[in-house]
């Protein structure tokens, strides 16, 4: 069975180059702009894991994964946050969140595939 | 009369008299002693045998003028509610037991002022006593039938056996207790009693010689008015006269306060206040009694014995010469007791003033210091009693050797001149703070001195050389120098210009002196607080002007020798319960000093008192301007306290505003973070999109849809292009905030500018198809950086573009004038600003919470450096309210800048 895959942006060039690197590796994958498309696409949808953004307009990538985290159909969902705040306070506060993975921006591609193959095996 | 049957009576009055007195000390809560009657009977020691026999004298001679001498008490009865209450709080205040304790501690417990003015009071008092004498002897003689047996020898004198008899009775009562403030009620009943008895007598007299010995007032007055100075004896003599009136009762108007017998019963006997009240009408009914009968007796004896030349003795003489001994015995009881009580009286004032200002503070301190406090009590109240002695025995050879030519009436006349010498540091000094001590010196050094060369000393040489030479000739022949005609001035009576002059020099000295010279911080105080006699206790009390150290043991050893141990350690216990001080207190403070000092006056003088406490206390000298300051803050407490209040309210506002400024510091250091965040954060942004890009078209393995390679490409120049406006756009803000962006501001074409700005734009609104159309036709000149403004016009022109629906857009640029300034907006018809977001779109990176889920390729910035730019320039920029259908953004540049 295909892993399903999440990406929540709202910078289309970088979900552009995510969505071409996660289909090469054979991910279904569902794209999201914001925090609350992200919410309406998982009612539907259980990936295996969602790469997430902070800082994007109206329901924020923190909001989103408490959402997460509050929902039972979810809770073998791995949560990755992949952004541009790199702050140890940030850090520490996405993974006390429950963040499986706190990655930043700008990233490799090479190593962000790596390190979700790392997670879901 | 038998002389010994006279002298037998005289013994019994004395001895009723002694019994009254012993009565009154032992019933002293007695209503019968504490009652305004009594308080206003003491005061009627005024009438000495000078009133009671001199007025006559007068009246026989020169007609109604023995009338000033009572114009003035009268006139100054009135007064007594303000200036004698005034006097007697003070003096219960401080404890002082005399008039020269309440000169000297006026001015500052001067201990020579105090010696001064006791100096005086003796000069005043000695011959006023030996007056009383004089008339005892007089009247002895002329009611004594041995007339022929006239003796010179002392030991033979009856008059030196009353005179031991009075010292006895004075030195008994007067001496009772060391504090020489306490009450003496023995006294004053007697005094009051005798105050009775010689207007009671008086009047029978006056009665018995005008209704019986004459038919009645009109009937002396018709026989008189056939004598040839009829006119001249009931009518003023013109102005001269008028001034000797005036000056006559001036002098009595001061004597009625400052006789230092005067000072002893109204203020220093007073136990009320409100005795005051019945005082001020009862006395002057009284000497009004008292003169009722003067003339008439006068003319009588004028119409009986035709000269004049014992017409003092009317009284006495004329129930003599119709046989009548008893009512003659009755007159000389009258006049006896008038005698008594002044001689009494002004010995028990002036002993204390002598023992108290002048032998314990010049000679006997020390030895108190060591002595036992028995010993010193014992030992005050002997110089006290030895006092006594001295001035009545010293009043007797006074009389002996030198008044026994001398007139009644004129003895009196220079004792009231020669008092009246207090008369300004005493008057002046209760109601004016600037007196001082210097100056009340002066002033009654100067005055006395012309007294003595104006009145005393013509007086004694006429009396002893029996020649005027002197009066007629004047100092050296120096006719303006002549003694009763000083300067020319030869209308006034000798008294009235004796007491013309030494007041004027007096009055001069004391004004002229006070007003140059300032007394110390001492005297300061005390001046105000005699001035201000209503705050005096607080002053007093908080006794502002004091910096020294002393030690509460030695006060209190001080304390102890003279008011012994007992009551010592009792009034210091109350004086600690009082201020709420602990009992084991061991530095003295002001108060205590003050309260030291206090204690102590009564017995040894306001003067000895200081100079004790000051034995045991290390007073520093404060200078004027520390003290005046001090008083000054006293006085403007309550402005003080209100400027404080301002002050400290000042002060909360300045510290709420500093904790405004740190939070806003605070708030701008974290704005500094979060801005530096943000740009971090937005410079990141097209740097991960250009990374994965590269990233992806780096990689060989992967053979990649060629649209897709350009795909990534065309990303990759966009991201570029994101990151460079971004870079320019914070570079500008930066330049902006920090104020280190100069403008260039030149004469530019307004019309010109938004045309260039429509045209930089065209390309993306034609893409939109987005219409933007610039109504405008005329030119407009006016000041400003172009670039800048292009930048302001480009950004919106480009906001409009974005937040515009394609194809249906339209974007509207207008300008008008007006207000000094030139009024710029850009209208478009998208979907608008929500009105919540107003107020913060020009904040950088602000997104608004209802923006369009498509991030718009903005810095976040292009309205922050807008409105920077417009501020630079002086103008505003807003986003207007109220628009529906879209937005309109405005702005403004003053034509301050217009070049003309």
């Amino acid at each position: 069975m295909k892993k399903k895959i999440l990406i929540v942006d709202d910078e289309p060039n970088i979900v552009m180059s995510l969505e071409y690197t996660f289909k090469k590796q054979d991910f279904e994958v569902f794209i999201a702009r914001d925090g609350s498309e992200a919410l309406e696409i998982l009612k539907h949808h259980i990936p295996n894991v969602v790469l997430l953004d902070i800082m994007m307009p109206n329901v924020d990538g923190y909001q989103t994964l408490k959402q997460i985290k509050n929902t039972d159909s979810l809770k073998d969902t791995k949560v990755v946050f992949l952004t541009a705040k790199n702050k140890a306070s940030d850090i520490e506060k996405g993974l006390k969140l429950g963040a499986d993975k706190y990655l930043t921006k700008p990233f490799s591609v090479k190593k962000l595939v790596s390190e979700i193959m790392e997670l879901l095996a | 009369m038998n002389n010994y049957a006279l002298i037998v009576i005289i013994i019994i009055y004395l001895a009723v008299l002694f019994y009254i007195a012993f009565l009154a000390e032992r019933k002293k809560q007695s209503k019968w002693v504490n009652n305004p009657y009594v308080y206003t009977l003491s005061l009627a020691v005024f009438c000495s045998a000078w009133t009671y026999y001199g007025s006559i004298g007068i009246a026989a001679n020169t007609g109604i003028n023995f009338l000033p001498i009572y114009l003035g008490p009268v006139i100054a009865a009135p007064l007594w509610i303000i200036v004698l209450r005034k006097i007697i709080r003070i003096s219960k205040q401080h404890k002082i037991s005399s008039i020269a304790d309440f000169i000297s501690l006026r001015y500052g417990n001067n201990r020579f002022l105090g010696a001064l003015v006791t100096i005086i009071c003796l000069f005043g008092t000695l011959p006023y006593i030996s007056l009383q004498l004089k008339a005892v002897s007089e009247t002895f003689e002329i009611m004594s039938d041995d007339t022929s047996y006239i003796s010179t020898a002392v030991i033979d004198d009856s008059t030196f056996y009353v005179a031991l008899l009075l010292a006895i009775f004075a030195a008994f009562f007067g001496t009772q207790k060391t504090d020489a403030s306490e009450k003496h009620k023995g006294i004053i009943a007697s005094v009051a009693f005798e105050s009775v008895l010689k207007l009671v007598f008086f009047l029978i007299i006056g009665v018995y010689i005008t209704f019986y010995l004459f038919d009645g007032t009109s009937d002396i007055y018709n026989k008189m008015s056939d004598a040839e100075n009829f006119k001249q004896l009931t009518t003023l003599g013109g102005v001269e006269e008028g001034f000797n009136w005036f000056f006559m009762i001036a002098l009595s108007f001061m004597a009625i306060f400052l006789l230092p017998r005067q000072f002893q019963v109204s203020v220093l006997e007073n136990n009320r206040e409100k005795h005051l009240k019945k005082a001020i009408w009862l006395f002057p009914l009284y000497l009004l009694l008292f003169n009722v009968f003067v003339i008439f007796i006068a003319w009588a004896g004028k119409l009986t014995f035709g000269s004049t030349q014992n017409a003092e003795y009317y009284t006495l003489l004329l129930p003599l010469n119709n046989g009548n001994s008893f009512l003659a015995t009755l007159v000389f009881l009258g006049g006896f007791s008038a005698v008594i009580s002044m001689v009494i009286v002004s010995t028990l004032a002036l002993s204390t003033m002598v023992s108290n200002n002048l032998i314990i503070p010049y000679g006997f301190l020390d030895k108190f210091i060591k002595n036992q406090p028995e010993r010193n009590s014992k030992y005050i109240k002997n110089i006290r009693r030895i006092s006594i002695f001295t001035i009545i025995i010293v009043a007797y050879f006074f009389y002996v050797s030198f008044s026994r030519e001398l007139s009644l009436y004129a003895i009196g006349l220079i004792s009231f001149v020669i008092i009246a010498q207090l008369a300004p540091a005493f008057f002046i000094g209760l109601f004016w703070n600037r007196g001082s001590s210097k100056a009340a010196i002066t002033g009654m050094i100067v005055g006395f001195c012309i007294v003595f060369y104006t009145l005393v000393l013509p007086f004694t040489l006429q009396a002893y050389t029996g020649t005027d030479d002197f009066t007629q000739n004047g100092l050296l022949g120096i006719s303006i120098l002549k003694p009763y005609a000083l300067f020319g001035i030869d209308f006034l009576s000798p008294p009235a210009h004796a007491f013309f002059w030494s007041m004027t020099f007096n009055l001069l000295c004391y004004l002229t002196f006070s007003l140059t010279s300032k007394g110390n911080y001492r005297e300061r105080n005390y001046a105000e607080m005699f001035v201000d006699s209503r705050n005096f206790s607080t002053l007093q009390d908080s006794a502002l002007v004091w910096k020294g150290e002393a030690y509460v043991a030695d006060i209190k050893n001080v304390l102890v020798r003279f008011l012994g141990e007992k009551r010592a350690t009792r009034a210091l216990n109350i004086f600690f319960t009082k201020y709420k001080l602990p009992q084991d207190t061991q530095l003295a403070d002001a108060r205590l000093i003050n309260f030291s000092e206090k204690l102590l006056t009564g017995s040894i003088g306001s003067a000895s008192a200081k100079i004790l406490i000051a034995s045991v206390v290390k007073e520093e000298q404060i200078s004027l301007v520390e003290v005046l300051k001090i008083l000054e803050e006293s006085k403007e407490n309550i402005v003080s306290n209100k400027v404080l209040l301002e002050k400290s309210n000042e002060l909360t506002q300045l510290s709420s505003k500093l904790k405004d400024v740190n939070q806003e510091l605070i708030s701008k250091d974290k704005q500094k973070d979060e801005f530096l965040d943000t740009v971090a954060h937005e410079l990141k942004t097209p740097i991960t999109g250009i990374r994965a890009a590269t990233e992806l078209l780096m990689d060989e393995e992967d053979d990649m849809p060629k649209e897709m390679k350009a795909q990534f490409l065309k990303n990759i120049l966009q991201d570029s292009d994101r990151l460079g406006r971004l870079i320019n756009n914070i570079l500008d803000f930066e330049k902006l905030e920090t104020g280190r962006l100069n403008l260039d501001f030149g004469y530019n074409d307004i019309q010109k500018t938004i045309t260039k700005a429509i045209s930089s734009i065209s390309q993306i609104a034609v893409k939109k198809e987005v219409k933007v159309i610039n109504n405008n036709v005329h030119t407009f000149k006016t000041n400003y950086d172009e670039d800048r403004i292009l930048q302001v016009l480009t950004n919106l022109l480009s906001n409009a573009i974005k937040f515009c629906t394609p194809k249906t857009g339209k974007i509207t640029v207008d300008y008008k004038l007006g207000n000094e300034r030139i009024e710029i907006s850009v209208t478009d018809n998208g979907k608008g600003i929500p009105e919540e977001d107003h107020d913060y779109i020009f904040d950088k990176f602000y997104q608004s919470k209802h923006q369009n889920t498509i991030k718009p390729q903005g810095s976040g910035l292009g309205l922050a450096i807008t409105k920077q730019i417009i501020e630079k320039h002086n103008g505003e920029i807003w986003a207007k309210k109220g628009v529906k259908n879209g937005a309109t953004l405005v702005f403004t540049i003053p034509f301050k800048y217009i070049v003309t």
